[in-house]
């Protein structure tokens, strides 16, 4: 990679001690972009240490397999390092993606952001 | 057969072609065509085995898409297969190696979809292809593009070097 740094891919807010992350691009699709995202989601474990985490898709239309590549790389960090991942505010189209793939087996996925807070 | 001239001035590098799809596809692929060839809209294309391309393809798609007006379910579904479709040509065919290119064919009319994507690579056994449900599987970052594409696709089909694809969704139909 360059050492110039990336426009941010996603927003985060914090909620207490909860990291609420939301997705600047409507399609999650360019590799470049699933690539910066990648990093900064690792970013937001390794180097900020956050091990409460929620990706809200309230914003994200479509999404490819490489997209999940990355959320299931940050669902095994933070398990790693004891922390949780939710998923909040999936489009109907989206989350069956989650359900073909029966990654809502392996990550906590709810409705709504709300719900998402409390399961920690 | 209306073809359509999708090029736009920033890529007139690549070489688009357009061509009878009897000689493309065969007659088989002819013959499958349910409604007609005079509503057909067709696009060909080569590109160099770079993501950034995949996008440019990603765009002709859409103009296609609405020159039948598909919109809601099917244009989800056809976008996300045809995504997976060129990723894996580009990424996993091609390895990315920009000597190497992938021909891409589309063609739609308001009954289906279809396209056929060839890459340069070796090709792939389909029984080599872990199941990426599988629960030893469901951590592995990768290896569910296939899987997306035959659930958002009505036909699938490879060739037996396992370099082509062969795709076809039906529109308005109800879900299984």
């Amino acid at each position: 990679m360059s050492g110039q740094p990336h426009r941010r891919r996603i927003e985060v807010e914090e909620k207490g001690d909860i990291a609420v992350v939301g997705f600047i691009d409507k399609k999650i699709l360019d590799e470049q972009n699933i690539q910066i995202i990648g990093e900064q989601l690792s970013e937001l474990v390794d180097s900020e240490k956050k091990l409460k985490v929620v990706l809200n898709f309230a914003n994200v239309e479509y999404l490819s397999s490489a997209a999940l590549g990355k959320i299931i790389a940050l669902n095994s960090k933070l398990k790693k390092a004891n922390g949780k991942l939710v998923l909040s505010n999936i489009r109907p189209d989206i989350k069956e993606v989650f359900t073909i793939t029966k990654l809502d087996k392996l990550i906590i996925i709810v409705n709504t952001e709300e719900e998402a807070l409390k399961k920690f | 057969m209306k073809t359509l001239a999708l090029f736009s001035p920033i890529h007139l590098y690549r070489v688009f072609h357009f061509s009878h799809f009897g000689v493309l596809w065969g007659q088989d692929a002819l013959n499958s065509n349910p409604a007609g060839i005079d509503s057909d809209h067709t696009f060909q294309g080569t590109i160099k085995s770079d993501p950034a391309e995949v996008r440019v393809v990603q765009d002709h798609l859409e103009s296609l898409l609405g020159l039948v007006a598909v919109g809601g379910r099917d244009s989800f579904c056809v976008k996300l297969g045809m995504e997976e479709a060129l990723v894996n040509a580009v990424k996993h065919g091609n390895q990315m190696d920009h000597s190497k290119t992938v021909t891409v064919f589309m063609r739609i009319n308001p009954i289906q979809f279809e396209a056929k994507i060839t890459d340069q690579g070796p090709g792939f056994n389909l029984e080599d292809i872990p199941d990426p449900t599988d629960i030893e599987n469901l951590e592995r970052p990768c290896g569910r593009g296939l899987m997306l594409i035959r659930h958002y696709m009505h036909e699938v089909t490879h060739n037996e070097t396992g370099n082509s694809v062969h795709m076809v969704r039906r529109f308005n139909q109800p879900e299984e």
